[in-house]
């Protein structure tokens, strides 16, 4: 044993690696980034695991069954957002016989730090019906993901890891193996029935899932990840714990005058028993969970029950945002802990801006200056840096929902009717998901102007490498049809910023599907890159 | 011993930095740590903190619970009174004079200043004056860890080691520039001692 210090996200690619990975795939996403920036300093260093980034999460969960399907072991990461992607592999892969290991780590964003949902990832791993592991500390995120890989190649089945924000990104001493597993042979299905998802082929699959779900269920059963404590001479309640809610409840159990029996559940499905077992002992539950009311609403169900259960459909914990060590304490019948004599002063919020000389403040100057020549104007945006071009002084976008839906929603607008109508989208999101919605806009010469901010790379999670060089995004949309002439490569700059808006403008009034690509490099990136420079 | 500690700023200013040396620092005496840290879209240019968390008894949670901080120990003014709700009654508050003006309603930075200084147990430094005075305005927040190095449950000899480490690939000159600040700041920090 040794002891490295990792963040959540570092626990877990360090067990992928203890575990013998052999690939790595994942598409950048707060909080789940520093597993794959972890993965490639590793193989930096020691030439393995393969670890790459994709254009986008679908292709990387694709990227890893083709692995599973040799009978080596792959590594899926991505943020909660990043598993609806995925989704299409993500269902399908429960259906096949996973071969090599494959485990899919989900980093879901209770409280949107950084998100714009809160969706819970247990509720995915429920509909396809696969096991779940949910780490409360940076040890069980390394011990989990090394038998994850396990679970996978017993059962035949996906697992999935489900890492929350606080996890993701905090510190702590993990004890790690010193020695590493062998890789898996290269031995690809030996049935590949089982992978091809027929009809006929898939109503068996479906079945045997069906038929393991009793296995999977005797698994959870006897987990140690989910632990039952009963305290027979205490029956007022019990408490149940999912996730982080485990750590809130022990920082607040020396509060409590009696010790309560207590289940926590930390593998999925639902170890049903258990919780049976611990329902029968006392008059009450409390269920602290993070994320959705997942467990509590199983419990419920919707007929009366000879029990109570104060949670977060009870009012009794907050149902939306985070748990911290303070919000569960009135579940526990704890008084809020205060601070007296605070000095109250109006503090002004501190949201998040873009960086002083940032290209995409200038794009947004030009664009503004176009659109001022109308009267009614429509901006759909996309998820990146860009997506602060919202906020004042810019107050350049109207839509941000989803990786790409500015250009779809752009064609819908036009479709409708809308003039004029513009989609602002960076140079990663537009790869990760614009070019397939471009395709309907070209296969219409839809009356739109499309703007690619193009930093040069993935800027919002810390300035990643775009999966293409950035130089061929002219190629790209010229080769899907866009019309030469309609098609503007331009610099980004203070001083071009009039200029630049002319261009803008010519192409809003031009009554069909124009494309503008504003480039000029993250000034964070460049800072990084002149640095490397120097030392090269 | 258990000791819980905010460290705040605006994003770039070097929080994480300070809570890594902490961090590094407690873990090499052998005390339990865990750091929770902000990444993501408040980096950029937002507000920005560190739950850091040192205790000789096993840690549960990452996150610091209200009222229960022994120190908020801030890069930035205003931030300094974001946090306080986690403060204890008796705990410290440490932060920078220097105001970043990224927003457009920054607070009278005279009445912000008293405010704070109101506080028991506060204290408001010049860092960025004692950084320039080091060698570089970027060492603010070495200044700001050496006056908090006092009351912190280590010794400054294994925050200054780990500064060496951090800066090492950045040459001898940033090295020293940074344990002058701590310096300092060091020296500024015993004003609280009294």
């Amino acid at each position: 044993m040794s002891e490295m210090v990792l963040l959540g996200d570092e626990a877990v690619a360090m067990g992928a690696i203890h575990a013998g990975l052999t690939a790595a795939y994942a598409y950048p996403g707060t909080p789940s980034t520093e597993i794959m920036e972890f993965l490639i300093r590793y193989a930096q260093k020691n030439k393995k695991p393969l670890a790459q980034w994709c254009a986008n999460e679908k292709t990387a969960y694709e990227d890893a069954l083709g692995v599973s399907f040799t009978g080596k072991r792959a590594l899926v990461s991505m943020k909660h957002v990043g598993l609806n992607v995925a989704a299409d592999p993500f269902m399908n892969s429960a259906i096949v016989n996973i071969h090599g290991g494959l485990v899919v780590v989900v980093a879901d964003d209770p409280g949107m730090h950084s998100s714009q949902n809160e969706q819970d990832s247990r509720y995915f791993a429920d509909f396809a019906r696969i096991v779940c592991l949910e780490p409360t500390n940076q040890q069980q995120a390394y011990e989990m993901t090394k038998e994850a890989f396990d679970i996978s190649e017993r059962y035949h089945i996906p697992v999935m890891i489900r890492l929350v924000t606080r996890l993701a990104h905090s510190r702590a001493v993990v004890h790690v193996d010193d020695v590493q597993r062998q890789e898996n042979p290269l031995q690809k299905v030996p049935n590949p029935n089982s992978w091809i998802l027929l009809p006929s082929n898939a109503k068996k699959q479906w079945h045997e899932l069906l038929e393991i779900q009793k296995e999977l269920l005797r698994y959870s059963q006897e987990s140690p990840h989910n632990t039952l404590e009963l305290n027979a001479d205490f029956t007022d309640y019990g408490v149940v714990t999912t996730g982080l809610g485990l750590n809130y409840y022990l920082e607040n159990l020396p509060e409590l005058k009696h010790r309560p029996s207590h289940l926590h559940i930390s593998a999925y499905p639902i170890p049903v028993e258990k919780l049976r077992t611990l329902a029968k002992q006392v008059k009450k539950l409390i269920i602290l969970e993070e994320g959705y009311p997942f467990v509590e609403r199983f419990i419920r169900g919707i007929l009366p029950l000879p029990i109570e259960i104060q949670g977060k459909l009870s009012g009794h914990v907050p149902v939306e945002g985070e748990l911290t060590p303070d919000n569960i304490r009135p579940a526990l019948g704890l008084k809020k802990r205060e601070r007296k004599g605070v000095v109250h002063f109006n503090l002004p919020n501190r949201p998040p801006q873009l960086c002083p000389g940032c290209p995409h403040a200038d794009t947004f100057a030009s664009l503004k200056k176009a659109m001022a020549e109308f009267q009614k104007t429509m901006v759909t945006s996309d998820i990146g840096c860009y997506t602060l071009g919202a906020l004042p002084p810019y107050n350049a976008i109207e839509s941000t929902v989803n990786m790409g839906a500015s250009v779809g929603m752009a064609k819908g607008a036009a479709d409708a009717g809308f003039y004029p109508v513009v989609a602002v989208i960076g140079d990663s999101t537009f790869l990760h998901s614009g070019v397939t919605p471009l395709m309907d806009a070209v296969a219409h010469n839809t009356n739109m102007t499309l703007i690619i901010l193009d930093n040069e790379t993935v800027g919002m999670t810390g300035g990643q490498p775009t999966v293409l060089p950035d130089s061929r995004l002219k190629n790209v949309v010229l080769g899907l049809g866009v019309e030469p002439a309609h098609v503007h490569v331009v610099t980004t700059h203070r001083k071009y910023i009039d200029q630049n808006a002319q261009i803008i403008l010519d192409e809003v009034k031009y009554n069909g599907l124009s494309v503008i690509i504003a480039v000029r490099e993250c000034v964070e990136t460049a800072k990084r890159h002149k640095k490397e420079q120097k030392k090269a | 011993m258990k000791y819980d500690m905010i460290i705040c700023g605006v994003g770039g200013q070097g929080v994480l930095s300070v809570a890594a040396i902490i961090a590094s620092a407690a873990m090499k005496e052998g005390l339990n740590v865990k750091q929770s840290e902000v990444h993501g879209m408040s980096q950029r240019g937002g507000a920005v903190y560190a739950n850091l968390r040192l205790s000789d008894a096993p840690i549960y949670s990452d996150l610091i619970a209200d009222g229960t901080a022994s120190m908020i120990l801030s890069m930035e003014p205003l931030e300094s009174l974001r946090y306080l709700h986690y403060l204890k009654e008796d705990g410290f508050l440490i932060t920078s004079e220097n105001p970043e003006k990224n927003i457009p309603d920054y607070p009278d930075l005279d009445e912000l200043l008293t405010r704070i200084r109101s506080l028991p147990n506060a204290l408001t430094i010049d860092a960025r004056k004692l950084a320039l005075e080091a060698g570089s305005g970027r060492a603010t927040n070495m200044v700001l860890a050496g006056a908090a190095s006092h009351f912190l449950p280590i010794k400054a000899q294994s925050m200054e080691d780990f500064i060496k480490e951090i800066f090492a690939r950045k040459g001898e000159k940033i090295v020293d520039i940074n344990l002058k600040a701590f310096a300092l700041g060091r020296k500024v920090g015993e004003q609280l001692l009294k």
